[in-house]
């Protein structure tokens, strides 16, 4: 949850630099805007815009953003999540707006939102809680899609099967886009031509969006069990710098999403996530040490959980444009404080990030949209080696390929003398070094019991890996976590007993300690 | 509270933590760790072959002074020999001070020491001289540019001169963070797709470089010059405050107050930078004026020189960057008001 942005205040000055009778006897406002923002066509405005316009651009940047990239298939089912912030209360809206227009444009696919509730995490009382689920619920129904209102307490109820990832379906050929556009158009016109008042509810392929008592009966807001809430608070509370807790938060919350999207046959998921925050969250990435995943991580479409895609259409829009649409045609959102609210800017590597781009952005106004720039010339594939979709070994967690080998790279020595050192405290002599030794689990059972945090690390890529150092005991994690990475490690045990016997298929396979 | 003893040798006090690992060893102990990995970034990247003649870019900085020291050691393992080459820019008040430091260093560790100014190789030019060129439109100078292209060409230079067939710089882990985070916040995808690796292995006639200390911390780097006693020169150049680079260089040491594991993190990630194909600099050819490692039809040198001679210093900075065959055309935007970006210090 973004903090106030700054520098970008809202006041009404900014807002109407010029009042100005035009030649129809009407009043023109005039907005600011950025000197990045695309037109139609793809055209550079820079300087002033009015209302209208501004809002057509606003609207065509995020249609655009959907429809070159071709990836959201007529009927689909598409999960919006909602996080209460300016960002994807104002993604929401255009989807809401996109479903309504005339026949021609309107977005085809069925949406959902979700709402989490992490109040746990953020050390809130029940009182508090309760309040903010008294705003959010007036504009769920409002918005009138199925909504789903989860508390995070849920993840110490998710099975292990979230952390695997389900068999990547092959990208559909180019063709297959527009075919099954045209199939819809075509299903649409003929129910259309034979409908009437006889059809019935259930028979329309696009269920109107007042449609939806099912959806609310099981969203029901439980309050989560107390021991359940107490158990995120302990696990939260134990994690030693804000960096690791807002990491573990994301990592928690996707889990989540992805959990109840695979429940309820959603197979995309919206994210709002706009220019601004991907920017930072980029360079706040690369300072994890995840420069690896970047790609998966602030590109548009985000597959590697394999059936559910993650998408963010809003990468285009700045903040201050959000900020600017949101305050003229009233997008109501809910501010819900976060692990990082009112933290001090030297907490953690994101507060850290986020002043820097502010800041600098300042002084450089084209910074954000530099980072944004080459965040789309990365690629999906490791640096060099064999192309993507391999299956190499995944992270537990965050489900990228592992992207730690073992002796050659560069700062696998550094990393591994310094936690082989602290781990063993034995007379290492430094100067005989050679090839560093993995902290490889040996199969046996007496030293896999010993170290589990060894284990668990093993199977971590490494931003996943320092972020687990912050951990100082992994008991308070949720058992889906724990039980997975528990049948991993018994998997690679198996494996290894077994090797001389499987006949594999040939010498290329990658990451195997 | 007395000290606990190192946790290396067990017998004598310890003197320092390390600042990755927060490991307590004494003097001697780190000193010979801080050597071992060296030696192990070296023969693991296969950097300096047996019999290699090696230039050391020495700038008289603390970088370049534990690099030419701690290779001065490993000489009998490694089997090369050294050379020290120091590039006079012409700065006046820090680089003569500088150069005094590299030639007592020389003098101290008999190690044979090549200068090269900028004056004799580029025609008179000296910082100095081209800072004063650029100044006077309100806008950022940029000397940093013109001074690390043209340093890196003294450093050939210089090379070439005493026979090397390696060059190796002084820069560090945290040189290696700054500029990754120059390069994305300037968006030179170009760069990005090349650097992160150990160095370069000398394509088109150009000497193999690399950066031994790369995995090294500066803070380490300066424990190892404290505890060996070095003489080194400290200041900053005069310039300095007006690079890009500065603003990476603070959000380093924010990053690593806030994680000390930060810088080795960035370089993590640099290495595993992947660009797409088309963000991917082309193969590159030879400078039709001197012959030297180019990407486009004058190398970078030339291209600023002539900007600088033709009276129009920003001739080859900045997007849309021309050398002297290619002619801005008529009606190209050229907008004074705009921000200049400066382009990154090319690195490697």
């Amino acid at each position: 949850m973004p903090s106030a942005v700054s520098g970008q205040s809202l006041d009404s000055k900014t807002l109407l630099l010029k009042t100005a009778v035009g030649e129809g006897g009407g009043q023109l406002q005039w907005l600011r805007m950025l000197p990045t923002v695309w037109g139609p066509g793809g055209s550079v405005i820079s300087g002033l815009c009015c209302r209208d316009c501004f809002k057509a651009f606003y609207i065509h940047k995020f249609r655009a953003m959907l429809g070159k990239n071709r990836l959201i298939f007529p009927g689909e089912k598409v999960l919006l999540a909602w996080s209460g912030g300016p960002s994807s209360s104002s993604m929401v809206r255009q989807v809401l707006e996109g479903l309504s227009q005339d026949s021609a444009k309107r977005l085809r696919f069925v949406p959902g939102v979700i709402f989490i509730d992490e109040g746990a995490a953020c050390g809130r009382s029940p009182e508090e809680r309760a309040k903010t689920l008294a705003e959010v619920k007036p504009i769920l129904q409002a918005i009138g899609f199925p909504w789903h209102v989860v508390a995070l307490e849920e993840v110490f109820s998710l099975p292990p099967s979230v952390l695997r990832c389900s068999s990547q379906e092959p990208a559909a050929p180019d063709g297959a886009y527009k075919a099954a556009v045209d199939n819809f158009l075509q299903q649409q016109h003929v129910l259309g031509a034979g409908g009437g008042p006889g059809l019935a509810h259930g028979e329309e392929p696009l269920p109107q969006p007042r449609a939806q008592s099912a959806w609310d009966l099981q969203s029901l807001v439980r309050p989560p069990a107390a021991a359940q809430t107490e158990a995120l608070s302990h696990l939260f509370c134990s994690v030693r710098t804000l960096t690791a807790k807002e990491e573990l938060l994301q990592t928690l919350r996707v889990h989540l999403i992805l959990h109840v999207a695979r429940a309820h046959g959603y197979s995309k998921v919206m994210t709002g996530d706009s220019c601004t925050r991907l920017a930072i969250k980029l360079m706040t990435n690369l300072a994890l040490g995840r420069g690896a995943f970047l790609a998966w991580d602030t590109g548009f479409s985000d597959e590697r959980h394999g059936d559910v895609v993650v998408v963010r259409p809003m990468r285009e829009h700045t903040l201050k444009e959000v900020a600017f649409y949101n305050r003229l045609f009233s997008v109501p959102s809910v501010f819900t404080p976060a692990v990082d609210t009112k933290a001090p800017e030297k907490a953690s590597i994101h507060r850290l990030m986020e002043a820097f781009i502010l800041r600098l952005q300042i002084q450089f106004p084209s910074t954000v949209s530099t980072v944004y720039r080459t965040s789309e010339k990365l690629a999906k594939a490791p640096r060099d080696g064999p192309a993507a979709g391999t299956c190499g070994p995944r992270c537990l967690l965050c489900m990228c390929t592992l992207d730690v080998d073992t002796a050659d790279s560069a700062t696998a020595f550094g990393v591994q003398t310094a936690s082989h050192l602290s781990q063993i405290q034995s007379p290492t002599p430094l100067t005989e070094t050679g090839t560093p030794q993995g902290l490889c689990c040996s199969p046996g059972g007496a030293s896999r019991r010993e170290d589990p945090q060894a284990c668990i690390a093993e199977q971590l890529c490494y931003g996943c890996r320092v972020n687990m150092k912050d951990l100082p005991s992994l008991e308070p994690l949720p058992p889906y976590i724990l039980a997975e990475a528990q049948l991993r490690t018994q998997r690679a045990w198996v494996l290894a007993e077994l090797r001389d016997c499987l006949i594999e298929d040939s010498e290329d396979e990658v990451g195997q300690s | 509270m007395p000290a606990p003893p190192c946790t290396s040798c067990h017998a004598a006090r310890a003197a320092l933590r390390r600042p990755r690992s927060g490991q307590a060893l004494c003097g001697a102990c780190f000193c010979t760790a801080f050597e071992a990995e060296v030696l192990h970034t070296v023969l693991t990247g296969r950097l300096l072959p047996p019999g290699a003649v090696v230039a050391v870019g020495a700038s008289g900085g603390k970088d370049s002074t534990v690099l030419a020291h701690v290779l001065r050691e490993l000489v009998p393992r490694l089997g090369i020999s050294l050379q020290l080459v120091a590039v006079d820019e012409g700065i006046g008040g820090y680089r003569d001070a500088a150069l005094a430091a590299v030639r007592r260093q020389a003098a101290r560790w008999e190690l044979p020491l090549t200068v090269v100014a900028y004056e004799d190789l580029f025609g008179g030019w000296t910082m100095d001289a081209v800072a004063r060129s650029t100044a006077g439109s309100g806008r950022s100078r940029s000397c940093c540019t013109f001074c690390g292209v043209l340093r890196r060409r003294a450093l050939e230079e210089g090379a070439r001169r005493v026979g090397a067939t390696h060059i190796v710089t002084g820069h560090n882990a945290d040189d290696m963070a700054e500029t990754v985070l120059m390069n994305f916040l300037r968006g030179d995808a170009g760069r990005l797709a090349r650097g992160g690796g150990l160095g370069s292995p000398g394509e088109g006639g150009a000497l193999p470089r690399c950066r031994p200390l790369q995995f090294a911390s500066q803070k380490e780097v300066v424990l190892y010059a404290h505890f060996r006693r070095l003489d080194y020169f400290s200041e900053e150049c005069v310039y300095a405050p007006e690079a890009f680079r500065g603003h990476a260089r603070d959000l380093l040491k924010r990053l690593e107050a806030a994680r000390p594991s930060a810088v080795l993190d960035l370089v993590h990630s640099a290495e595993r930078l992947a660009l797409a194909a088309s963000a991917r600099p082309p193969r590159p050819g030879a400078c039709s004026r001197c012959g030297a490692l180019a990407s486009r039809a004058l190398c970078q040198a030339c291209a600023l020189l002539d900007g600088l001679n033709r009276g129009r210093p920003r001739l080859a900075i900045g997007k849309g960057r021309r050398g002297l065959d290619e002619e801005a055309t008529p009606g190209t935007p050229r907008d004074p008001a705009q921000t200049p970006t400066p382009k990154a210090v090319p690195t490697f």
